[in-house]
């Protein structure tokens, strides 16, 4: 096995995932569309409820758009990566995951290269929502749209292993609705994509707490100060830890003599 | 050794390019002097000036700070380098505001509460006019080719034109609900002035003296009530002026050709007072409520930065 076979598999998998993504033109408008109504509807009508306080990476006063601007993307890498989740058991249910699973190559290169496959088009869909928020005077010094690429590329590995571990659980496509109430929602309102942290320990610290060792809060926070050119080091390191572990879970959970589908009884 | 040199030359030449500027802020309730060094928005120190500190200016050759100490009711002088106090001038009681000629030999102050203006020649430092205008006068400024003095009344609703060879009011402009700052273009050409109730500009022509514009502002998401205009600036080539909006916490970015809004950039709350950055590539603002100052970088018109400076910022002056 030599590293062509590696590089054909991946561009595959990558590629499938791409095509699959540009054409489904309605996919691409949804996800587009979901941050933008929250941008532009969401954050209208809280345009002044952020309060005072400049916080880091701010140096200055901010509308609350420009405040939950990251926090949309970091939710654009959450549904992405759910989505995957689901496309991974839709796939299993269609018999295409089987497919893959007996190629000739290690489960977790397969399962990486899916994974890269669906952070290569949120990080897409995050440029294209930016590009939008430009235009509604949302900016960012021009470095911080470089700066933040890896923040991005990270960011949705941690989301899509997320997803990946998630989908080793779900044995039908019907229980994604689970996800959307148990992982997606939650994860998204107890997060600083919304608020910030200073804000949510005013009305509970319990609250406070949660969303602070939420692993979203930490990507969101790896994006916005990346978006302005800065290293937030504890929400790269929390980030980087969360999508190790989601990752090696996910391996385990995708291992057909030890993983959730011998448990499950599922197809695999 | 080389590159050594290189880099101690470089950090030289962009530190002493850093410290070029200082702003200066009045802290009313702190009665202090706040120093800013603005490229890196850094607060250098607070000095203590005397009670309630409000309106400041530096003297044309940059070498004295007027400060108007109000609950003093006086003028204090002070050495712009070492911010030692050199004397007072006998500003009459509570002023707040004043402005100087552009030789800097004359002072005119606002006394609010005798509804009079102080005509004071700096080199004597004597008193040798009051002018009697009318109630609650503050914002006043003298017109660069320094033929007018131009003193705005907040209950007459007023603007009173001073002849600065006769020290007598020649004609009065009625304007908008409470008048609070008075600026002249560049080229004296036109007045532009505040109106705080009524939430407008006023642009008036200097020559003819009658109004030929009223500028309404209208923020996003803002309580009409909350729009009172205060600090009003324009640039040397007449082609932005710069309103601080009060307690709508923005400052108004208007087309000084077209009158046009075109945009409002949000600042500390209640934004009163502006200075211009020596290069007019920086707007500086006071924010009296959240005790701090916006730095606006005006080629890219965004605020870059707010630095805490003390409590109740009120003036602002810019020593290059």
């Amino acid at each position: 096995m030599n590293i062509l076979h590696y590089w054909r598999a991946l561009w595959g998998i990558v590629w499938r995932e791409l095509f699959r993504f540009v054409t489904q033109r309605e996919r691409f408008i949804s996800a587009l569309v979901r941050p933008l109504v929250w941008l532009f509807v969401f954050a209208a009508g809280f345009r002044s409820a952020l309060g005072l306080a400049i916080s880091p990476p701010y140096e200055t006063y901010i509308l609350y758009e420009v405040y939950i601007t990251p926090g949309l993307c970091g939710m654009i890498q959450l549904f992405n990566g759910m989505q995957s989740s689901l496309s991974m058991v839709y796939d299993r249910e269609m018999g295409s995951m089987r497919v893959l699973m007996v190629c000739p190559l290690p489960r977790w290169f397969l399962l990486l290269s899916k994974l890269l496959a669906g952070v290569g088009v949120s990080v897409l869909q995050v440029y294209v929502f930016l590009a939008v928020a430009w235009f509604y005077d949302i900016k960012a010094p021009w470095l911080g749209y470089a700066y933040v690429l890896p923040a991005l590329l990270l960011s949705g590995l941690m989301l899509g292993a997320l997803g990946l571990l998630l989908s080793s659980f779900i044995k039908q496509l019907e229980n994604f609705a689970g996800v959307m109430n148990f992982v997606i929602f939650p994860m998204f309102f107890m997060s600083t994509a919304l608020y910030p942290l200073w804000k949510l320990q005013e009305s509970s610290v319990f609250l406070h707490n949660l969303a602070q060792y939420n692993p979203f809060s930490q990507a969101v926070e790896l994006i916005r100060f990346a978006l302005y050119g800065q290293l937030n080091q504890h929400a790269l390191y929390y980030t980087l830890v969360a999508f190790i572990v989601f990752m090696v879970s996910a391996i385990i959970g995708y291992t057909p003599s030890k993983g959730m589908m011998v448990k499950k009884g599922g197809p695999g | 050794m080389k590159p050594c040199v290189l880099k101690i030359a470089l950090l030289t030449l962009l530190s002493g390019a850093a410290y070029a500027e200082s702003v200066l802020v009045t802290l009313e309730k702190d009665n202090a002097l706040a120093i800013v060094e603005p490229i890196e928005g850094k607060l250098i120190k607070t000095l203590p000036v005397g009670m309630k500190p409000r309106g400041l200016a530096l003297s044309p050759d940059g070498k004295l700070l007027y400060i108007a100490t109000s609950d003093e009711n006086t003028i204090k002088i002070f050495d712009a380098e070492t911010f030692k106090e050199l004397g007072k001038l006998p500003s009459g009681d509570d002023p707040e505001t004043f402005a100087l000629s552009p030789k800097g030999d004359r002072m005119y102050v606002s006394n609010e509460d005798d509804a009079l203006v102080t005509v004071i020649d700096i080199a004597k430092k004597k008193a040798i006019k009051q002018i009697k205008v009318g109630v609650e006068p503050e914002g006043i400024t003298v017109s660069s080719n320094n033929k007018w003095v131009i003193s705005a009344s907040e209950t007459t609703n007023m603007v009173h034109w001073i002849d600065v060879k006769t020290n007598a009011i020649v004609d009065n402009t009625l304007v908008d609900a409470r008048p609070r700052a008075v600026m002249f273009t560049g080229d004296s050409q036109q007045l532009w002035v505040s109106s705080e109730m009524a939430g407008s500009v006023t642009i008036i022509d200097a020559n003819t003296r009658q109004i030929i514009k009223n500028i309404k502002f209208a923020v996003q998401g803002v309580t009409p009530e909350k729009i009172q205009p205060v600090g009003v600036l324009i640039d040397k080539d007449r082609k932005r002026a710069y309103v601080a909006l009060g307690p709508a916490n923005r400052v108004a970015v208007v087309n000084a050709q077209t009158f046009e809004v075109e945009k409002y950039l949000l600042v500390g709350q209640r934004v009163w007072n502006l200075a211009f950055s020596a290069d007019q590539k920086r707007l500086y603002t006071t924010n009296g409520l959240s005790n701090d100052m916006s730095i606006i970088d005006l080629d890219s018109q965004t605020v870059t930065k707010s630095i805490g400076v003390g409590t109740y910022p009120w003036g602002v002056a810019v020593k290059p």
